[in-house]
């Protein structure tokens, strides 16, 4: 567990290195100082603290996005289907009113019992939940709407009929309409970030992560099973693959990490909730007053710009 | 001197040596069970005269296959990957990335430069399976970025042709990044006036599948090429659904609107040729 001073300098940190791609000026000194000052406190996350993340971000109990939904927005209206298709339960997406302000809202949801999590499909969406999401997308950019999406999802469904209809291209359509639309965007990973059924919801302004999310390229017993020929060495493979906030953080991956009640987001659903509504809230006052134009121009940027740096130049 | 004489052995039935891992030759058709000598492969596109299959294809050979002779000029060519995450898994990605350059002679899964086809200029992008399984990481997604801007800011249509089994696992979440990252790119070529045409070879899956490789203005597959975000194995043990035979290939794609074409490859250079000209028009 990060202490409180550790999420303080974290955040000031972020705020910190948020600036120059917002306001164009560099202060390079004071990051510099506030890294080492982070560096001396954050040992590197352990292994069995990385597993706890991953365990943590598949609570059952975890909250999920209409939990927060119903904490953070009022008069919040679902809208329903992809207007050609189907309705996918697994993705959530509506408007609501956000601080006073209508906001648009997109968020995997798995289920709570068995029953749910069938019809919701454990928060794994097919082609159709892409498609819809892309509807609210077109949506909020149209009337100006911030647009708020939250992550949690294992991954897009892998079944045949999810093939069939697209799977792969919807996924590819959904990150570009993000990368097209001139509104403000705030995503959060507040559960599990999975592959490319998450990224294609995350193409924000502000990435956000709770502080036991995680966030990665696949999951830990799929990396397992393909690099160590054993789904049984999942805690391996997540230890080797690091899917934690903190050094997604440090990798640029997100922007901010979201403090969560201290043992966990699930022993406090209140609290969780008011934690992420500040944060959402505070990114959303950084993103005003920017035009659709720059806001466009910044997103792309900043996707540009991932690990460009580390790479090694041959002579 | 002694003449030379060169026999031609009708080998073609012979039987497929298996290698030691048990699997098929590598020019053992897995279609018709021909077997083919190098020379005879290259000379026929790496597809089989027999039955039609589509043998992998290196980056290089495919290059050599889309642009007018002499005309390709490589760029970026000196980005090499670190290793972000200091990745183990049973041996060092370091160590994986050295025996990839070793033994498939490139920096990384992807080449990109300008090119001439029937004397049209075009920007080149194209991926080489046999380089950890064509794999994107940051080098790919930086390449292939750089190609986007590269065709943007000469104004000429970029063709991707990709083989790749998704985003690379050693650079974990940077890997994943490299999805909205290249969609960016695509979006900033469109922006500018500019047209990407996508040529998905076996396989195009997973990460690349749902990311630059679908965002073609016009997009083409190779016969048989398996085309899906999942694969067929995953797919059955996740969900134990009954796959249909054609599962994810292009076939299937193609009968359910996801591609424009599916182009043989002996056909493609034209077809691309054909393409960039109706592109290059459009100024």
């Amino acid at each position: 567990m990060p202490s409180e001073g550790e999420v303080q300098l974290r955040e000031r940190l972020n705020r910190l290195r948020s600036l120059p791609l917002l306001r164009g000026a560099r202060l390079s000194g004071e990051l510099e100082r506030l890294q080492r000052q982070l560096d001396r406190i954050v040992a590197e996350p352990s292994d069995e603290e990385i597993w706890r993340s991953v365990e943590l971000a598949r609570h059952p109990d975890r909250p999920y996005t209409l939990d927060y939904v119903e904490r953070m927005l009022e008069d919040f209206v679902e809208l329903h289907g992809d207007r050609g298709r189907a309705d996918d339960a697994a993705l959530v997406t509506g408007l609501g009113r956000f601080d006073g302000q209508t906001v648009a809202l997109i968020g995997h949801q798995k289920g709570r019992d068995i029953q749910e999590r069938s019809k919701r499909n454990f928060g794994m969406a097919y082609p159709e939940g892409y498609r819809k999401a892309m509807r609210i997308m077109e949506l909020a950019d149209r009337h100006g709407f911030p647009l708020i999406t939250l992550v949690d999802t294992p991954g897009a469904y892998p079944g045949v009929a999810a093939e069939q209809h697209g799977q792969g291209g919807m996924i590819a359509r959904s990150q570009a309409e993000m990368a097209r639309l001139r509104t403000p965007i705030v995503s959060c990973i507040i559960g599990e970030g999975g592959s490319g059924g998450a990224i294609a919801i995350a193409v924000a302004d502000r990435v956000l992560m709770h502080e036991n999310a995680i966030y990665s390229v696949i999951s830990p017993e799929g990396c397992a099973a393909i690099l160590w020929r054993d789904a049984g060495e999942a805690q391996k493979a997540a230890a080797a693959f690091k899917p934690d906030a903190r050094h997604c953080l440090e990798l640029g991956v997100v922007d901010a990490i979201v403090p969560e009640p201290p043992e966990g987001a699930h022993t406090d659903p209140d609290a969780a909730a008011a934690l992420l509504k500040a944060a959402i809230g505070e990114s959303l006052d950084e993103l005003a007053g920017l035009s659709g134009d720059e806001l466009r121009r910044r997103r792309r940027a900043r996707f540009r710009s991932l690990g460009t740096l580390e790479i090694v130049k041959t002579p | 001197m002694a003449a030379r004489i060169d026999v031609s052995i009708e080998h073609k039935h012979a039987p497929p040596e298996a290698q030691a891992d048990g699997k098929p030759h590598p020019n053992t058709c897995p279609g018709c069970g021909s077997h083919y000598r190098d020379d005879e492969l290259a000379e026929h596109l790496n597809v089989c005269p027999q039955c039609g299959h589509h043998f992998p294809m290196r980056a290089l050979a495919r290059i050599h296959s889309l642009t007018d002779e002499g005309s390709f000029a490589e760029e970026a060519a000196e980005l090499r990957s670190d290793d972000p995450l200091g990745f183990f898994d049973l041996r060092p990605y370091t160590e994986r990335l050295a025996e990839a350059e070793m033994t498939t002679g490139l920096g990384d899964a992807m080449l990109i430069g300008s090119a001439t086809l029937d004397n049209a200029p075009f920007e080149l992008a194209v991926m080489d399976f046999a380089f950890m399984g064509g794999s994107m990481g940051r080098v790919v997604g930086e390449k292939f970025s750089r190609a986007c801007e590269a065709a943007a800011e000469r104004n000429v249509p970029l063709v991707s042709v990709t083989a790749s089994g998704g985003a690379r696992m050693q650079e974990g979440i940077l890997s994943l990044m490299q999805l909205p990252k290249t969609v960016c790119a695509v979006e900033d070529l469109h922006d500018a006036g500019g047209a990407m045409i996508s040529v998905m070879a076996h396989p195009t899956t997973a990460g690349v599948l749902a990311s630059f490789a679908s965002l073609g203005d016009v997009i083409v597959a190779e016969p048989g090429a398996l085309l899906s975000f999942t694969g067929p194995r995953v797919v059955q043990q996740t969900t134990r659904e009954k796959l249909p035979e054609d599962f994810g290939l292009a076939e299937s794609n193609y009968r359910f609107g996801h591609l424009d074409a599916i182009v043989p490859r002996p056909e493609l250079r034209d077809y691309v040729a054909r393409l960039l000209r109706l592109f290059g028009n459009a100024e």
